[in-house]
């Protein structure tokens, strides 16, 4: 096994996933399979390969500092599932 | 047992653009709530983030002031992780290949220079503001105001070098300076422009192992990042002089009381599974941009200090407190370009230049006395038009009004008087009303000469000539 129970468990606490016991179980299956499949890349030796960050060969794309319009309180707002006044509303969060 | 105390700093600098990093909303500081916001700070689905080039600029300029080397092809990262001041559940900063790496400053602490390592200088965007509001619902409900999101931030992390309380607040006063300087950041602690995170850790004195240590946040002035350190430090030896651990972990700092107190426990916080953003495309920074930000470097403090020594004259002291601040400088060097004493110039700028400017909470480049006017004044004083004294008088009116010096001399008749026959008349007038006194000073109570010379003084005006007034009174009491 690629991984474990916990480990599902774990990241899907990450996520903020509320899993239920059977979809951890079908879960742990599928990402270990999945694992299993990245792990026949270690096979090459990728020694004097840079890590590829990108896909695409583009570098440097820019804009210029320039302040542009906004959309506004009120447009920000408009998908809100909660306001006030010039606010999003949100559960408190505890520190 | 003894301890060593270890500290490191990581400090947000917050960067003096018009506009965002990642979009094109203005960064301006107070405006409504949630007002400068748009798709892409919103962390709307679909948008897409595109790097503002001052950023890049800015981070390269932080990087070559703390002698950083300019990573050749960097790349951004996300670190994810949940609250509600970030909309998209994720950071965009940068990870494995930060634009600046190992740099170094030097402090000075008690007439001793100390070398701190620059970790790394990385660019990212800061996160939006939770208001907490005296409001009815105020126990279950928090307030967000995004307006802050996605404004552009350099996070410079030092070495754990620092020694003492004393070393951190030393580095981070010069940190301070040199963004200030370099017109990055405007520095301003309270407003969140400048802010501070410490490591700190105990070792046993000779050890060179580092103990556990704490971060301790929220840390917005130089005296407190001193109080809390010093606070973490008692905290921490008292813990292991019982026996116990250190427990790593966040703590938040209180400046009402000056202690710290835990926040929460980091080990899962911190898995924040960096990868690679793949919305934003990697930076590559060629030699001949690095060069060009170069060229655009002001002179920098340390040198600036150095050459006022060097090239004026100056004492030490005099060169710091006219280096401390670039728009101070340029003041001292827009005088000593027009008028050759140094000295002179230092004198009235650390004297009464910075008190008037203090007293009315003004800027020096918006004094009206301005380097003209101050040295145009400081030659009347040395034609001897004026006396040093009367020249704070014509000081004082000159930065009131942004008059001419010589138009105030002439108008409230301040001109020196340098005239024998003139002197020798208000000496003999004062001399006339104190015949007792001139009879004890003959009588060998030399130290009356004091009151002479006030008195000749006051009944000028201030305006005699004082090493004439000296010389003339001497032969006249002498008889």
């Amino acid at each position: 096994m690629k991984i474990t129970r916990e480990q599902i468990d774990h990241v899907a606490r990450l996520a903020r996933l509320e899993l239920t016991d059977a979809e951890k179980e079908m879960f742990t299956g599928q990402m270990d399979a999945i694992l299993a499949y990245v792990d026949k890349l270690n096979e090459l030796d990728t020694g004097g390969i840079i890590p590829t960050s990108h896909a695409v060969p583009v570098e440097n794309v820019f804009r210029e500092d320039v302040a542009t319009e906004s959309l506004g309180t009120d447009r920000a707002l408009l998908n809100a599932p909660d306001r006030s006044e010039s606010f999003f509303r949100v559960p408190k969060v505890i520190e | 047992m003894k301890y060593q105390v270890v500290i490191g700093l990581e400090v947000h600098a917050q960067l003096l653009t018009n506009s965002k990093i990642f979009c094109g909303c203005s960064t301006r500081f107070g405006a409504e709530p949630n007002s400068q916001t748009c798709p892409v700070c919103l962390g709307m689905p679909g948008a897409l983030p595109v790097l503002n080039g001052k950023v890049v600029e800015y981070a390269v300029k932080a990087g070559l002031a703390t002698n950083c080397a300019i990573t050749p092809r960097s790349i951004f990262a996300r670190k994810n992780y949940f609250y509600p001041d970030l909309p998209k559940g994720y950071q965009i900063s940068q990870y494995e290949l930060p634009i600046c790496v190992n740099g170094c400053l030097e402090i000075e602490v008690d007439g001793e220079i100390k070398k701190i390592g620059i970790t790394r200088i990385h660019m990212e965007e800061d996160a939006g503001k939770l208001v907490h509001m005296e409001t009815m619902d105020a126990g279950e409900k928090s307030y967000v105001d995004l307006n802050r999101a996605c404004t552009p931030l350099l996070e410079i992390v030092s070495e754990p070098d620092l020694r003492s309380a004393d070393e951190a607040v030393a580095y981070l006063k010069k940190l301070h300076q040199i963004v200030v300087y370099l017109g990055i950041c405007d520095g301003n602690m309270e407003e969140g422009s400048f802010r501070c995170d410490a490591n700190v850790s105990l070792m046993p004195v000779g050890s060179d192992t580092f103990g556990t240590r704490a971060e301790l946040k929220n840390i917005n002035s130089f005296r407190f990042i001193k109080q809390a350190i010093e606070y973490e430090i008692e905290r921490q030896a008292d813990i292991l002089d019982e026996g116990r651990k250190v427990v790593q972990e966040t703590r938040l700092f209180d400046p009402a009381t000056g202690t710290t107190r835990s926040m929460r426990g980091k080990e899962e916080a911190h898995d924040y599974r960096y990868f690679p953003d793949p919305d934003l495309v990697p930076l590559v920074i060629g030699d001949d941009w690095v060069e060009e930000i170069r060229g655009t470097l002001p002179e920098l403090p340390d040198v600036k200090r150095q050459r006022y020594v060097a090239e004026f004259g100056l004492p030490e002291y005099d060169a710091e407190v006219l280096s401390a601040s670039r728009e101070i400088a340029e003041y001292f060097e827009a005088c000593a370009a027009l008028y050759p004493q140094a000295k002179t110039i230092s004198n009235w700028v650390m004297g009464e230049v910075l008190r008037a400017l203090k007293e009315d909470g003004r800027e020096i480049a918006d004094c009206p006395a301005t380097p003209r006017l101050l040295t145009d004044m400081l030659q009347l004083i040395e034609k001897g038009t004026i006396s040093g004294k009367i020249a704070k008088t014509v000081f004082e009116e000159m930065y009131k009004t942004g008059k001419e010096p010589a138009r105030i001399v002439e108008e409230k008749g301040l001109v020196q008087v340098t005239d024998t026959g003139a002197i020798e008349k208000i000496i003999d007038d004062v001399l006339a009303k104190e015949p007792g006194q001139v009879e004890e000073y003959r009588n060998g109570k030399e130290k009356l000469f004091g009151f002479f010379v006030g008195q000749v003084m006051k009944a000028s005006r201030g305006k005699a000539n004082p090493a004439m007034v000296n010389e003339l009174l001497l032969k006249k009491l002498k008889g």
